[in-house]
């Protein structure tokens, strides 16, 4: 395979910088996909019914919590590539490794509250509004579940490996991934807690 | 659960088609062993990522689905073929209807169109395949994964029967109880999968895999509407992906996002839908059209005319097609203001379809036009389309569709457009590209006797529906009295729809006539065609072309026949192909399974399966596909043998 | 090419059959609201005939005069771009057609959305409209009185027809009267509509709400006023007082033939709280708790008080409907008797 010794390594063949835009035409689908549940929460969001509302259910501390784990970890994520760019496969590999390691805890975080929900009254039965709001975050939380896996198997190639054409590719469309599982995280952080919190 | 409410029972039909199932899967099972092709099939087929292949297995199935949802149709015209008849009783009248719209348009019409898109594009753009091959096979493989799975429910389960498009409550648990609509939100999650990666996959391949010198405004119109199709799945399935994920909380997991309880909202489902079904509608029509774009240019002998407003029109209607859904519910009571807007838009989009109209018609002008099979579907379509482009315009005004809406008069409009704008355009372009795939046409006197017969028992079913409707029939009636007067015009349709039957079994007696029969081709281009596609040998070599075409026009193989502008102008050099992977087949296996669970809530398997998939997919994640090189030694070879010379 | 001519032939004479023909129901209105319907209708077929035929004229022309065997063998096509002009003369002329028929759909669905001109002044018959698997119930909150499966209307009255269900949606149509509109079960819809013309009117559900669809079927009998006074007082003495538990049992009941009743089902089940414009961000909160209690307090949400009427409906939800002694003949009433024809 030919590299192009001009671009980043994650660009480097023409295979490469495919996979790179395909996976931005992807992100466009998932921004289709999150904006649709977005509209379907912002539709329900006042049907609860017997149940609770978003005020009564929602706490800021776990949230800000989250909000902090999952920017920071966007950061590292950055810092992994910029490493990476840089040929440095050690701080690279501890970058991205705190980037998993911080998802774990956002996710931690995410499903005691959801355990909180459940006890305080709120499950994916009470109301159309908890409906809504256990599958838009439960959403986002299976991309971030799903992303540590695919992360940490990516880590261990990389581990094996070292930069490669592939390995590189791989960490970079990662990285694109999990900045924009930030960016949902952002406007569920805006839109669905802040909002049902005035 | 009894084996009683597990498998269907009660119907002699339904103990036919448990028999023909099983008959069938032995007769496949003992054919492939005895003949010894399950390492052939396997090899060459199952584990292919050749785009080529990829696109017949789609038309396969597509053909396979063609005919289940035929026989959903005859039936449903043969119960109302005459009043009172008590042919089906209204369950199963319902359950036919609904899995004969989704079969037809799901694992039909996309198939069909999908599988030439793969057969075609990458052809056309001169390319060595799709971008990802790979992504292609788990594509397909989770496409047929969803289809078995709907299939499947006819007789294990019982089949959806709350219509294609599943109003709520109608499909809640509360009034559909059987397992019916679980199979409709994981069939067609599985296969929309499927589609949404076939969509990325081929944008990328056209915006990024051409041949040097195939600039946007080179390509051939087919790709072009396969461009615009490709990003209209994009950004259209995942709204289909949220509201089948929302369907399936409600049925299983007990979410109250479309109950009649705790806040649910029905009409929510109902606009998901729509946003959806009605891209869903350009998603099949856009490639249609560029199908008859090619067809239509290359038998008038002249370039299509007005090319650069054929695109702009493909994406205004792109556009438009995201704006217009609510008039799939102009009835729904959201007042005058909204109607108007949604009618307004609807109505626009007969704008560019008109200018397509017209320049279609003016390819023809001056042309040297010859009536080959591919081309008398191409100019039926005109205007039997056209009627159905008009009484569109006639459904789109909010205030006659209040008299028209759930009518036979929609019926009607809606197979006027499908029939003849998708079905005869993949019916055309199947006869037409049928020769580039396997090296030989499909018997032309054979294909314009089912053409007539397609045609004009197509207007003889569907005519008539525009009057039922005006006189008050509604469409999903299994049944009506004698007093309402729809009886003679129906048993007209239902003669109609037995035309339409016999039109299409002379269609595969003539697949089967000319593989036996018809005189094989050593020349690439059997039409005298104009795009890129025919400048290489029939059938394809694994490798499409032999050297990298370098495009200097539009319809670059007729610019090379006529204006002496070759394409092929490099030197044949080394070709790395990527190799095949069982992994996609596997995958959509497991993702079968984890479906087929979750329709009946058994957890244990779900879970189980959907681990599976995980593993899988990390096992993919592992591998390193190094490909295959194909030597100029090898390339000389094949090319020769392809074009018939002696070694 | 033959066949195509001849389809055009065919569907030109349907045309001009279409508008001269009574048979067609849904062009044979029996009140303004679908006579606006039918003109409208009409008045689209007539365009787009105009469209059909310009593109089938260039389609039998350039078939005819261009077919490889009429042409000599060494015709070489020229090569075409395409035509500026043409192209545009194909676009501004559907872009006109669609504007004419913009501005005739806005000001007939507003029309008929509408109480029909020349009514205003009259106050509406209100009748709740609702559907339960397979059958419809009529309301008459103002008389006290409840069909199933008919509806009885006096004639040259606007009807206000208010619809929701009691499970899938439903789509409430009577050709000759009014085009349709969809019955829901969070939401009330209302449906105007008048027959200027006493006789029988068939009815259905035309949206599929599962097995029984095909059977929801009613007669719309439009009546004489007094006629529809007789008929109103004959239930209010014969027939029986509906109950919460008669109307449980008969909202479980598939199939029911016509049943006429001496009082409404309103009063102990409400109709869901009326919000007709969906689409406005107001009646995203009709399932919120407010609302519920709301609904507790005012078992009837939308009553006609509501209209700018003065008239005193006798109906109040606080009070107990006055019932006919004469009930326990729990009879259905023999609806032919009173064919208004």
């Amino acid at each position: 395979m030919k590299i192009d010794a001009t671009k980043p390594l994650e660009y480097g063949s023409e295979e490469n910088s495919n996979k790179i835009f395909g996976f931005w035409i992807f992100l466009g689908a998932e921004i289709a996909l999150f904006s649709t549940l977005f509209t379907v929460y912002f539709v329900l969001v006042n049907r609860y019914a017997t149940g609770p509302n978003g005020t009564e259910l929602f706490e800021l501390s776990g949230v800000l919590w989250e909000t902090f784990l999952l920017l920071t970890s966007s950061f590292t994520i950055g810092l992994a590539v910029h490493s990476m760019r840089l040929g440095l496969k050690k701080p690279m590999m501890i970058f991205f490794g705190l980037t998993l390691l911080m998802g774990l805890g956002f996710l931690g975080i995410e499903i005691t509250e959801f355990f909180t929900y459940v006890h305080e009254g709120a499950s994916i039965s009470t109301s159309a509004f908890t409906s809504s709001l256990f599958v838009l975050l439960g959403t986002h939380g299976a991309h971030v579940s799903f992303g540590i896996l695919w992360g940490a198997s990516i880590l261990l190639q990389v581990k094996r490996q070292g930069f490669t054409l592939a390995t590189a590719n791989k960490s970079f469309i990662f990285s694109l991934y999990w900045h924009f599982l930030d960016v949902v995280w952002i406007f569920i952080f805006s839109f669905v807690y802040l909002k049902g919190l005035m | 659960m009894k084996w009683d409410e597990f498998f269907v029972t009660g119907e002699p039909m339904i103990y036919g088609a448990m028999a023909s199932i099983v008959l069938a899967t032995i007769a496949i099972i003992v054919g492939l062993t005895y003949f010894k092709k399950w390492g052939y099939l396997w090899r060459e087929w199952l584990t292919t990522v050749d785009h080529k292949r990829i696109g017949v297995m789609y038309i396969l199935s597509a053909l396979i689905m063609l005919f289940r949802g035929g026989v959903d149709a005859i039936m449903m015209r043969f119960q109302t073929a005459v009043p009172e008849n008590k042919f089906l009783d209204a369950q199963h009248y319902n359950e036919i209807f609904t899995t004969h719209g989704l079969i037809m348009i799901l694992f039909m019409a996309m198939p069909f169109i999908i599988g030439i898109m793969n057969v075609v594009v990458p052809l056309q753009i001169g390319a060595r395949d799709v971008a990802f091959p790979r992504l292609n096979a788990i594509s397909f493989w989770l496409f047929f994964a969803g289809a078995m799975l709907l299939n499947l429910s006819f007789v294990i389960g019982g089949s959806p029967d709350a219509g294609w498009s599943a109003y709520f409550p109608l499909a809640s648990l509360e009034f559909s109880p059987t397992v019916g609509n679980n199979y409709y939100s994981l069939a067609l999650q599985i296969s929309g999968i499927g589609t949404l990666l076939t969509g990325i996959n081929f944008i990328v391949t056209i915006l990024k895999m051409r041949a040097p010198g195939m600039k946007l405004m080179r390509m051939p119109m087919f790709t072009w509407s396969s461009l615009i199709t490709s990003v209209i799945i994009a950004f259209a399935f995942p709204v289909l992906t949220v509201a089948l994920a929302l369907m399936m909380f409600d049925r299983i997991f007990g979410s109250q996002f479309f109950t009649m309880s705790n806040g649910g909202m029905d009409m929510l489902w109902a606009n998901l839908f729509w946003v959806w079904g009605h891209p869903e509608v350009y998603i099949v029509i856009l490639p249609a059209f560029g199908i008859f774009s090619e067809i239509i240019a290359t038998f008038s002998k002249k370039n299509l005319y007005g090319y650069t407003s054929m695109v702009v029109s493909m994406v205004v209607i792109s556009l438009l097609s995201f704006l217009v859904w609510a008039h799939h519910f102009y009835t729904m009571g959201q007042g005058a203001m909204v109607n108007g807007f949604f009618s307004i838009t609807t109505m626009a989009i007969s704008v560019p379809t008109g200018v397509k109209i017209f320049n279609w018609l003016f390819t023809m002008r001056k042309g040297k036009i010859t009536f080959t099979t591919p081309m008398l579907y191409s100019l039926a379509f005109i205007p039997i389309f056209t009627i159905g482009g008009v009484t569109g315009v006639m459904l789109a005004m909010a205030s006659a569709d209040y008299q028209y809406h759930n009518t036979m008069f929609l019926v009607a409009h809606f197979h006027y457009v499908l029939i003849p704008g998708t079905v005869f355009a993949v019916i055309a372009g199947f006869h037409y590209w049928f020769p580039k795939v396997f090296g030989f046409k499909l018997n032309e006197r054979l294909g314009k006797h089912a053409f007539w017969w397609i045609a004009i028992s197509f207007n003889v079913t569907f005519f008539p529906l525009f009057f039922l409707g005006l006189q008050g029939m509604t469409r999903r009636m299994y049944t009506y009295s004698e007093e309402t007067g729809f009886g003679p015009l129906n048993l007209l349709s239902f003669a109609g729809a037995l035309g339409l039957a016999f039109g299409f079994i002379i269609l595969v007696y003539n697949i089967y006539y000319s593989i036996r029969y018809s005189p094989r081709e050593t020349n690439g281009d059997p039409w005298d065609a104009r795009t890129l596609e025919w400048a290489t040998s029939s059938p394809i070599p694994a490798y499409n072309f032999a050297i990298t075409p370098n495009v200097k026009g539009r319809d670059a193989l007729w610019s090379a026949k006529h204006d002496n502008q070759p394409i092929f102008d490099g030197k044949i050099e080394p070709i790395h192909l990527p190799s095949n992977s069982g992994k996609p087949v596997i995958l959509a296996g497991v993702f079968f399974v984890f479906g087929f669970a979750l329709v009946f809530s058994w957890w244990i398997p779900a879970i189980i399966s959907g681990i599976g998939i995980l593993i899988v997919l990390a096992t993919m994640s592992f591998d390193r596909d190094h490909g295959i090189t194909v030597s100029v030694e090898e390339i000389i070879e094949t090319e020769k043998k392809l074009r018939g010379e002696t070694l | 090419m033959k066949k195509r001519g001849s389809l055009l032939v065919l569907f030109m004479s349907l045309v001009l059959l279409l508008s001269g023909c009574s048979s067609i129901t849904v062009l044979d209105p029996k009140g303004p609201a679908a006579r606006t319907l039918s003109d409208t209708i009409l008045f689209s077929i007539a365009m787009m005939a105009g469209v059909l035929l310009v593109v089938y004229v260039l389609y039998v022309v350039f078939l005819v005069k261009y077919r490889g065997s009429k042409t000599k063998d060494d015709y070489m096509p020229p090569h075409e771009e395409g035509n500026k002009w043409l192209e545009a003369i194909w676009i501004t002329i559907p872009i006109i057609i669609v504007a004419v028929l913009s501005v005739v759909t806005v000001q007939s669905t507003s029309t008929v959305e509408k109480v029909a001109a020349g009514y205003e002044d009259q106050k509406p018959l209100v009748v709740y409209a609702s559907s339960s698997n397979w059958k419809w119930h009529f309301s008459y909150p103002e008389e006290g009185i409840e069909t199933v499966n008919y509806l009885n209307i006096p004639v040259n009255r606007p009807i206000e027809l208010r619809l929701y269900s009691f499970g899938p949606i439903t789509s409430l149509w009577i050709p000759q009267l009014a085009g349709q509109k969809y019955a829901m079960s969070d939401m009330v819809n209302t449906l105007n509509l008048v027959a200027d013309e006493q006789g029988s009117y068939l009815g259905r559900n035309s949206n599929f709400s599962g097995q029984g669809t095909a059977h929801m079927e009613f007669e719309t009998l439009a009546m004489s006023p007094g006629a529809y006074s007789e008929w109103v007082e004959e239930v209010k003495t014969t027939a029986s007082a509906l109950d919460e538990t008669e109307f449980k049992s008969l909202l479980a009941t598939s199939y029911v033939g016509r049943k006429t009743f001496s009082s409404t089902h309103l009063t102990f089940s409400p109709a869901p709280g009326d919000h007709s414009d969906h689409m406005k961000h107001t009646d995203m909160e009709n399932g919120n708790k407010e609302h519920q209690e709301n609904k507790a307090e005012h078992p009837v949400p939308a009553n006609p008080e509501e209209t700018k009427f003065d008239a005193v409906p006798n109906v109040n939800p606080n009070e107990p409907l006055p019932q006919s002694p004469a009930e326990d003949s729990n009879s259905d009433i023999d609806h032919t008797s009173h064919d208004g024809k």
